[in-house]
């Protein structure tokens, strides 16, 4: 064994000195490096976005209930170390003076907010200063609106329940509210052990129990699951994906572009390494025929070989994890900044991940080989034979195929996913063949006739060449149109698709909501936006509701295991109605009501909703509306963009239906900086207004996009280095083919010129191909991310697309070209010696 | 009565530096071979023939001296220059057949051909494939073809421009007996028939004696083989 390993030790050596394997190294550290810095730098922003996403949570997970948390909750995060505070929420009546109000009081424990600050000031128009602090004991933090309301100031004191609280600071920011975006009443921040002098808190108070929980991702993720599974009733956990729906969304298109570009990578560079690892593999054969000739037994040659391959991967994994590592550690540097709270720490994964690559594809790559010479005998290759029992190119890329399937497996995370991405990639190769097949088939007919000179005769050469390295030719375009359709994905995403993603909140987005306008009041409010020259404003009619039955079946909230689908069919829906279906609304399922339809019993209903409840289309439900019992068909589904910030519902139903139940409005609109006075005095004209500043939340949804848009960026970055890993493996891969053929055209007569045209004839032909395919896929997959994630409109960019075929066209021949070029000057005599 | 030479070398040398020293292979050699001529050039392992031979055609440059074909200065030109002389007047056979592996034998019979942009490609190498007895083989890649076969293929190919010289380096170097002079009659025929000038490069004297002169490349320079 030793005697073996000190062979394939030298030979590897030997192999590195000779600069057989530089090229192959090179490309199999670029994969790994690419590999595991995308896999750490996701895997890092994945979580520093859940961090991110824990500041509007004031946590990373919260468990609630509509009654005190059960002890054991709070036992096990006691015993797996984890940060946690407990805060109950009611509403009840505070009192200062003559004046009392209804307020959304909420105790919490020192130190909260686990995740995130909060920020106070000592004036209503104050700047403020963040803070990671709760109120001391005897202190209350109250909201602007409430000392408007009360007209208190800081020092002021305030009746809370039987217990007096001296007003400690204005709450200017409180990033963990809007839990429930539409509470009506201002927000009280009180310490807990005040509690129980307000004797607030009494049997049947209606209190929101809740316990934040915050650690590091791997904890908070298994205490998840472990409390899931033993919620009772009343109980729920919630991280801040199925707390936020906007933010939830924000953040699920975020991991869908950094899944996309980190498959990208992966499939780019497990390419990479394909079509590197072929000079190497031809190299090999012959060493070990001759081997076999010396005498060496079948098996010690098949283990040198084993050895060598492993040993040229642990290197270059080495190699490229270092890199990777290095990598990342720079990028994570600069976003760090990007960031509230720094990246949280890594993991070895991505190492492991890289080195399994690494050694799963050399041998994959080796594997049909070293079949094939297990039964070669030696008068096999004294005879260079080598090659005699030739395995067909599908066999011998089925492995690398394999692993490419598992790769993908992995790095999808979802089987669906994984499928789609394979059908890709199957749909690419299938288009290439079919261009290269198509255009040499057309130039073969074009030049039936005998070429009209010498220059056409060596093009016709050059393209003929695709067709005798078909196989090698298709995988030289499938890479080439892999790394091109990168960076055009690039240009599209980065450019066109993220500014469009950003744009869906532009920066009049609405601001503010008004809830609880009557309908005397709607002519008062539209005159308000009509003088403070607020355009894009929408009033909506909301219409208090339960659902009664479905199909004839009575709603019965235990039918349901999942806890949002009770709390949704327990809850009062909002019932709205609208002729037209909003904006940023798209149907997913039946259709939208015709101007004729207007009056009938149909609703339209939010698709996640619908999930939950397992409602389909045509079921018809039965809502109850203050004692009457209304009967509605479901005649579409609606995808809603929550992140737009407007204004939106579950339930529509065409006009002429519910006008004759007590509605009261909501709106939503961009209040200019400054106005806020005049916002004022429309609320002291209607005292029943409520206005909820969703600025701060718009903020934070921002801040996601912001970063998203930075981090796809640098993650995109290692695509583009994987892409170049593709674009030079591709060239390297059958250069000494074209070496050897070029020298014996020269041999024959050809001159360099000749030649050189022949060369970038093949390529040009490659690269155009290459680059029609890549501008398809690419716009293809802008077009799917447009329509089915962004739901935005999409353009096709004819000047992107032109550029990057006239570009691919010229760039690839001539760098082909420039690696050739150096052998056309070597004398042919010295070049027939080394083929 | 002796023709006028097609391919005179005078003064040849030809120089390599190892890493510390000068290594001379030819020193001063000089040849005159005419039109139609049979040369075999012989001489022991590592004595320089291969090397004669490319600077016979043009595949390297002398380190001084000349080579003239057809009395024009041949080692003078540029890499393009001496191709193009080599395009309309030589072929070659080697030792280890030089075939395109991505080519059939056919493709790699019509290759020079199609450099040249000769009209009749295809017809010519059909009619040299036929000569060499391999019709049936037409679309078999070189790994399909035994060692003899694809000798014949790089025969087909050499006679199939109709070239003027024919330069052979060991063209049975790497084939047994019974092949190998299979090969030899066939190279002999053709060359007949076809009335090319020969230069064979070989270390079998039985396959010297074939041709009409035998030159013994020894020390850097060639003799005269005077046949007894």
């Amino acid at each position: 064994m030793m005697v073996t390993f000190n062979l394939a030790w030298t030979q590897t050596l030997s192999l590195w000195r000779a600069g057989t394997l530089r090229v192959l190294v090179f490309a199999l550290v670029l994969a790994v490096a690419a590999i595991t810095a995308v896999s750490f730098f996701t895997q890092r922003v994945a979580s520093a976005l859940n961090q991110q996403g824990g500041l509007l949570l004031g946590g990373d997970i919260a468990v609630m209930a509509d009654h005190p948390i059960r002890p054991a909750f709070i036992k096990r995060a006691q015993n797996q170390g984890m940060a946690h505070v407990s805060t109950y929420e009611f509403a009840s009546m505070v009192i200062h003076g003559e004046i009392s109000q209804l307020v959304e009081i909420k105790a919490v424990e020192l130190g909260f907010p686990l995740r995130g600050d909060l920020t106070i000031g000592a004036k209503i128009d104050d700047v403020g200063q963040t803070v990671k602090a709760a109120p001391q004991p005897g202190e209350a933090w109250i909201e602007p609106r409430l000392a408007n309301l009360l007209a208190v100031k800081v020092g002021d004191e305030v009746e809370v329940g039987e217990h007096t609280l001296r007003i400690g600071a204005i709450l200017l920011r409180e990033p963990s509210r809007g839990g429930d975006m539409f509470s009506f009443a201002p927000r009280l921040l009180m310490n807990t052990t005040d509690l129980p002098a307000t004797k607030l808190i009494q049997y049947g108070s209606r209190v929101k129990y809740q316990l934040l929980l915050a650690a590091d991702p791997q904890q908070v993720n298994d205490y998840f699951l472990k409390t899931k599974a033993e919620l009772g009733r009343g109980e729920r956990i919630e991280d801040v994906r199925n707390a936020r729906p906007e933010i939830k969304s924000a953040l699920d298109k975020a991991r869908q572009f950094l899944g996309l570009s980190a498959m990208v990578s992966v499939i780019l560079a497990m390419v990479a390494m394909l079509l590197s690892s072929l000079p190497y593999i031809k190299q090999s054969l012959d060493t070990f025929a001759l081997m076999r000739c010396f005498g060496a037994r079948q098996n010690t040659v098949l283990q040198v070989l084993a050895l060598q391959t492993l040993l040229i991967a642990f290197f270059s994994a080495v190699a490229g994890s270092a890199l990777g590592y290095l990598a990342q550690l720079g990028l994570a540097k600069l976003a760090s900044s990007l960031f509230v709270e720094t990246l949280p720490t890594l993991s070895v994964t991505p190492i492991w991940v890289g080195f399994a690559a690494s050694m799963m594809m050399m041998v994959a790559v080796v594997i049909p080989h070293a079949w094939q010479m297990r039964n070669l005998t030696a008068i096999n290759i004294l005879r260079r034979e080598t090659l005699a029992q030739p395995i067909s190119t599908q066999a011998k890329f089925l492995p690398a195929a394999i692993v490419m399937v598992v790769m993908i497996f992995w790095q999808a995370h979802d089987t669906k996913i994984a499928i789609y991405t394979m059908l890709a990639v199957v749909a690419l190769c299938v288009v290439i063949s079919g261009f290269a097949y198509g255009l040499v088939g057309s130039v073969q007919r074009l030049f039936s006739l005998p070429p009209q000179n010498k220059t056409l005769a060596s093009i016709n050469l050059g393209i003929q060449g695709l067709k005798r390295r078909a196989g090698l030719s298709t995988v030289q375009m499938i890479g080439f149109s892999m790394g091109l359709m990168v960076l055009m994905l690039l240009a599209l995403i980065r450019g066109d698709l993220v500014h469009n993603w950003q744009a869906s909140l532009p920066i009049d987005a609405p601001n503010r909501f008004v809830i609880n306008i009557q309908p005397a009041q709607i002519a008062g409010i539209t005159q308000f936006f009509t003088q403070q020259k607020i355009k894009d404003t929408a009033i909506f009619p909301m219409v208090r509701a339960r659902l009664i039955s479905k199909n004839g079946a009575l709603i019965n909230t235990a039918q349901w295991q999942d806890e949002r689908a009770k709390r949704l069919a327990e809850r009062e829906f909002n019932l709205s109605w609208a002729a037209t279906m909003q904006s940023d609304n798209r149907l997913l399922a039946g259709r939208w009501w015709t101007p004729q339809e207007h009056g009938k019993p149909y609703l339209s209903l939010e698709q996640g909703l619908a999930e939950t409840l397992g409602v389909k289309l045509g079921d018809k439900l039965v809502f109850d509306i203050a004692g009457n019992q209304t009967t509605h068909t479901v005649t579409s589904l609606r995808k809603v963009e929550w992140d737009t910030m407007r204004a939106n519902f579950f339930a529509v139903t065409p006009p002429g239906l519910l006008e004759p139940y007590a509605a009261n409005f909501i709106s939503s609109f961009y209040l200019p900086v400054g106005a806020d006075a005049s916002l004022n005095q429309l609320v002291k004209q209607y005292p029943n207004l409520t206005v909820i500043d969703v600025a701060a939340l718009m903020q934070q949804v921002r801040g996601i996009m912001q970063k998203m848009s930075s981090a796809i960026a640098y993650v995109f970055a290692f695509s583009l280095i994987a892409g170049v890993a593709v674009l030079y493996a591709a060239l390297v891969a059958t250069r000494e083919e074209r070496i050897a053929e070029a020298t014996l055209m020269r041999v024959f007569g050809a001159s360099r010129r000749q030649v050189s045209i022949a060369y970038v004839a093949e390529f040009a032909c490659i690269g155009l191909i290459a680059s029609l395919t890549a501008t398809i896929a690419a716009n293809f997959l802008a077009y799917y991310f447009s329509a089915n994630i962004l739901n935005i409109p999409f353009q096709f960019n004819i000047t992107l697309a032109v550029s990057t075929m006239l570009i691919a066209a010229t760039v690839i021949p001539l760098a082909a070209w420039l690696g050739l070029r150096g052998f056309l000057n070597i004398p042919p005599r010295q070049l027939l010696n080394s083929i | 009565m002796q023709q006028s030479p097609i391919i005179q070398a005078h003064d040849l040398v030809y120089e390599i530096i190892t890493h510390d020293n000068q290594l001379r292979i030819l020193q001063g050699l000089n040849l005159s071979i005419a039109t139609g001529e049979q040369v075999a050039i012989i001489g022991s392992s590592g004595s320089g023939k291969s090397t004669l031979l490319s600077l016979l055609a043009g595949l390297d440059r002398p380190t001084s001296g000349s080579v003239q074909i057809n009395g024009n200065l041949f080692s003078a030109l540029d890499e393009d220059g001496r191709a193009s002389i080599r395009a309309k007047t030589m072929g070659f056979v080697f030792q280890s057949f030089q075939l395109l592996p991505s080519l059939t034998a056919l493709e790699n019979v019509m290759l020079p051909l199609q450099l040249k942009n000769h009209p009749q490609a295809k017809a010519l190498s059909l009619e040299a494939l036929s000569k060499v007895g391999l019709s049936q083989r037409l679309q078999h890649y070189p790994k399909q073809l035994s060692g003899g076969e694809q000798q014949r293929v790089a025969l087909a190919r050499a006679f199939a421009t109709e070239p003027a010289i024919l330069f052979a380096d060991e063209p049975t170097g790497n084939l047994d007996n019974a092949t190998g002079q299979m090969i030899i009659e066939l190279l002999f025929k053709m060359n007949k028939e076809a009335g090319t000038t020969l230069v064979l490069v070989t270390h079998d004297i039985q396959l010297a004696n074939r041709c009409q002169r035998q030159l013994n490349l020894q020390n850097g320079r060639l003799e005269e083989v005077v046949s007894a």
